[in-house]
């Protein structure tokens, strides 16, 4: 089953670590499975997303980058 | 007639903007600043207060003698701005007409929003870091945690600092050996910047701080003594010092000139609001994505005096702004420290640490009263 994304960050002008803490914020609040889509436009947020995903297993399942926005799609991990 | 302009707030913007406004339209303009307690507090000390570093009073001085003889300072509250009728509010039921209105307002904490923050100590206020030195002075050992319970927040080094002072104060009272520190950090690094990351880190290893990444402070059990993130992790603590939310204040959200935590938007360069004509913020106060310290108000400050001035004096709106400059300095214990400079083009650099930026630091916390609030230094 295809999951659609559940809610979209649009945290476009903000520097590390808002978008890591807002994130996590959001995270937290979605069931087991659910995607959030993250924009950003901090290319420091490139690593810090990946390191996070690792971190807190959260899968990073996609991430892309158009117009110097970032888009980032994470699957909240399995309880 | 003189043209009047309000510049609420008297800490290092506000008082900084209000003195070079009168400077530089000297006998066109009518220049005001409101401040609630007519008390100009140094900030950047808390840290220092926190491990008994420095004392309280001087901290603190009174704001008319940082003033401009030809700057009124109004002792009030002010309670409301009204933006389109361009006038102030103030709590006596007072109005304050302005043709230009500057925003120094700075931000306050707000503890209260961590559930069981009260639990938590912190150095974010004057008042919180004398009650964390009092409990610095108990401590008998145990663990201590620091972390950070919402972004963003008032000097960013300041957690990394913290810990290290904090090392020294334990060893200096015998009980470092007995104790643990622990940083918890909303990044996979210590500290925003990557570079000063890279450069603490090592640091932090070798005085045995142990460095715990991704924990963005959630909840606080004051009963079970425990701290948890938003990422799921939970500690044990003996003593727990968090960095509390942030947010603008009342006045801004009250006026709606802020957005929904009362930041107030500006155009990065010009520091001018994004809605309201005649209306500036500077500091603290602001959405800009640039680092919340007196240092930046500092460079802010000639930039929004520098335009209020000219339009006063008919001249063109001058051609530099802001251009995200920050300068700050990172205590990394045993009298060393680091320097951060960086702006919106060029990243952070930082040398290696030694004594003589521990020195800078402490020779500009003492000559800052007599410089910086009056432009003397650039």
């Amino acid at each position: 089953m295809q999951a659609t994304i559940a809610t979209t960050l649009d945290l476009k002008g903000l520097s590390c670590p808002i978008p890591i803490a807002k994130t996590a914020k959001t995270m937290k609040q979605l069931a087991p499975g659910e995607l959030v889509e993250v924009l950003a436009t901090d290319p420091g947020s490139v690593p810090d997303f990946q390191a996070w995903s690792k971190a807190t297993g959260n899968p990073l399942v996609e991430i892309g980058e158009a117009d110097g926005v970032f888009r980032f799609v994470l699957r909240k991990k399995e309880a | 007639m003189s043209a009047e302009v309000v510049v609420l707030g008297g800490g290092v913007g506000g008082t900084l903007t209000a003195n070079l406004v009168a400077r530089h339209a000297r006998g066109r303009a009518h220049v005001t600043v409101v401040d609630e307690t007519g008390r100009h507090v140094y900030q950047p000390g808390f840290l220092y207060v926190a491990v008994g570093q420095e004392r309280p009073e001087k901290l603190v001085h009174d704001e008319v003698g940082l003033l401009r003889h030809d700057v009124e300072l109004v002792t009030e509250a002010a309670v409301r701005v009204d933006p389109v009728g361009r006038s102030v509010a103030l709590a006596s039921g007072r109005t304050l007409p302005y043709q230009h209105l500057v925003l120094a307002t700075g931000c306050r904490t707000v503890m209260a929003e961590v559930p069981g923050g009260e639990g938590a100590h912190d150095f974010y206020t004057l008042a919180g870091a004398i009650r964390l030195h009092e409990a610095l002075e108990r401590f008998a050992g145990g663990r201590i945690l620091v972390g950070v319970a919402g972004i963003p927040y008032k000097c960013p080094p300041a957690p990394v600092e913290f810990v290290f002072l904090l090392d020294d104060y334990l060893r200096s009272r015998g009980v470092r050996e007995s104790s643990e520190i622990k940083l918890l950090s909303p990044l996979n690094r210590a500290f925003t910047i990557e570079t000063t990351s890279k450069l603490v880190q090592p640091i932090l290893a070798e005085r045995d701080i142990d460095l715990c990444t991704f924990f963005n402070v959630e909840t606080v059990d004051p009963e079970a003594r425990t701290v948890s993130s938003l990422e799921g992790e939970t500690f044990e603590y003996d003593l727990l010092v968090l960095v509390p939310p942030h947010r603008g204040q009342q006045l801004i959200e009250d006026s709606g000139l802020g957005d929904a935590r009362g930041w107030v938007p500006v155009d990065k360069t010009t520091l001018q609001h994004a809605k309201f004509d005649q209306v500036w913020a500077l500091g603290d106060a602001t959405n800009i994505p640039i680092s919340k310290s007196g240092s930046v108000a500092h460079y802010e400050a000639p930039i929004v005096a520098g335009q209020i001035a000219a339009a006063i004096n008919g001249a063109p709106a001058p051609a530099t702004t802001y251009d995200g400059k920050v300068m700050c300095f990172l205590e990394t214990g045993r009298g060393e420290a680091t320097t951060i400079r960086f702006d919106y083009e060029h990243p952070a650099r930082s040398p290696r640490p030694a004594r003589v930026w521990h020195w800078g630091k402490a020779l500009f916390n003492k000559a800052y009263w007599h410089t910086v609030p009056q432009g003397r230094l650039p």
